[in-house]
């Protein structure tokens, strides 16, 4: 009950798996178990779990995969739209009570800094 | 108040020229999870610059990244410190590096350890190995739970003016109204921001927002039909139904907003789920808000 998956066949990953060299780390660091390894090459196996955090494109040696990364927010996605800037999103997994100085946006630290 | 640790490099027990080194953000919850994950071992642990931000969402932002971590590495002189060249990192780190060019920058490989810091003692003792379920980030219940005055702080601002509005407006008709008119607005706003976040997985559908207007629709549904007031039909039907109508769409956006929060909507999915829900929660907002107004006009 504490694994969800969201909308389907929505998100941007891609795998180029002819320039998969097998490494493995895509698998290692998907927080979603989206990618697995295939004997010695990785297969996208829950595509819709994906989250597009990008760990694994950021990770993989070759550039076999690709995705647009971002973090999924409505209200960041209120905010550009609206173009207010400095209030882009962020995972509050942790309360977030620290206060940075230099931008007035990040001192109210709650929902989206 | 501090919440954030100085960045630099800093020991655990004793830590000699053979112990792991364990690679964090400098906000305070995040190191003092990783300290008390290791009770009685010797490590060093590199703390980065992360602006006090914790890892997920710093490596998300860059910050907790290849050139910091390479910057810090090279700064406290770890490659003097210890004989062997392993970084251990979080797991929620990864979105901000890129393991391969650490190396080459650094010299130091990087290891990906568990999501959970918990995990971190089964890890080493493992040898340096996660169990598929220390990968997989979920979204527990008390998870869940620690959200909800998030969700519910930034809604307070707007919350106090509808609910006073509503009440002003509903006491037009009455004052019993009026007070009614407020609940369900109040219903509306626990509904998406504390019954949406706690009973996610029991909710209908996958978007958050169709999640919230179930929860928003029945919460304030059930307190509509506990009013004895709307059978005798001494109030015209429209106006309860426009103040269903209108918590339900109040649970919805509030629900909506949620994405934020969670551990697993991705960008691309979010801007699908606005692309319809942002018009229909506007759209059936008007709607109520004219079927209530007009049935207001009328009593
Ligand atoms: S973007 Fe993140 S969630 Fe999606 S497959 Fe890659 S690592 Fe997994
Ligand atoms: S990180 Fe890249 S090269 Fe390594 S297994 Fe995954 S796709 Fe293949």
């Amino acid at each position: 009950m504490n694994r969800f998956t969201y909308l389907a066949d929505v998100v941007t990953l891609e795998l180029a798996p002819e320039k998969c060299v097998g490494c493995g780390l895509c698998a290692i660091v998907c927080p979603h178990a989206v990618l697995q390894m295939n004997g010695s090459r990785a297969a996208i196996i829950r595509r819709d779990d994906c989250m597009e955090c990008g760990a694994c494109a950021m990770n993989c040696p070759t550039g076999a995969i690709a995705v647009d990364a971002g973090v999924g927010c409505a209200a960041g996605i209120i905010n550009a739209a609206l173009g207010r800037t400095g209030a882009d999103c962020c995972c509050v997994i942790e309360p977030r009570t620290n206060g940075d100085s230099q931008s007035p946006e990040k001192s109210k630290g709650i929902g989206c800094c | 108040m501090h919440y954030t640790v100085a960045p630099g490099l800093y020991a655990l027990g004793t830590p000699d020229e053979t112990s792991p080194v364990f690679v964090t953000a400098n906000y305070k919850l995040s190191f003092d999870k990783l300290r008390s994950a290791l009770p009685g071992r010797d490590a060093w642990i590199l703390v980065l610059d992360t602006k006090g931000i914790n890892v997920w969402c710093a490596a998300g932002k860059g910050s907790f990244g290849t050139q910091e971590l390479v910057r810090r590495v090279a700064a406290s002189r770890l490659d003097a410190l210890v004989s062997h060249r392993n970084l251990i990192l979080p797991q929620l780190g990864a979105p901000g590096t890129a393991a391969h060019a650490v190396k080459k920058q650094s010299g130091f490989s990087v290891v990906y350890g568990p999501v959970r810091a918990e995990d971190l003692p089964a890890f080493m003792d493992a040898g340096m190995k996660a169990t598929p379920q220390m990968r997989i980030k979920d979204f527990s219940i008390g998870e869940r739970a620690v959200l909800i005055p998030m969700e519910l702080i930034p809604s307070m601002k707007w919350g106090v003016i509808l609910l006073t509005a509503t009440l002003l407006i509903g006491s037009f008709g009455n004052p019993v109204h009026g007070v009614f008119a407020m609940l369900m607005m109040l219903f509306g706003i626990m509904a998406g921001a504390v019954l949406t976040p706690l009973l996610l997985p029991w909710l209908p559908g996958r978007a958050l927002s169709v999640k919230a207007a179930t929860a928003g629709l029945v919460a304030s549904g059930m307190l509509l039909v506990s009013q004895p007031v709307f059978q005798t039909g001494a109030v015209p039907f429209a106006a309860p139904l426009g103040l269903l109508i209108m918590a339900t769409a109040l649970s919805a956006f509030i629900g909506m907003n949620f994405t934020g929060a969670t551990t697993y909507t991705s960008l691309s999915g979010v801007r699908k789920e606005m692309k319809w829900a942002v018009p229909v929660i506007i759209g059936a907002g008007v709607i109520g808000l004219a079927l209530w107004i007009g049935a207001l006009a009328v009593m």
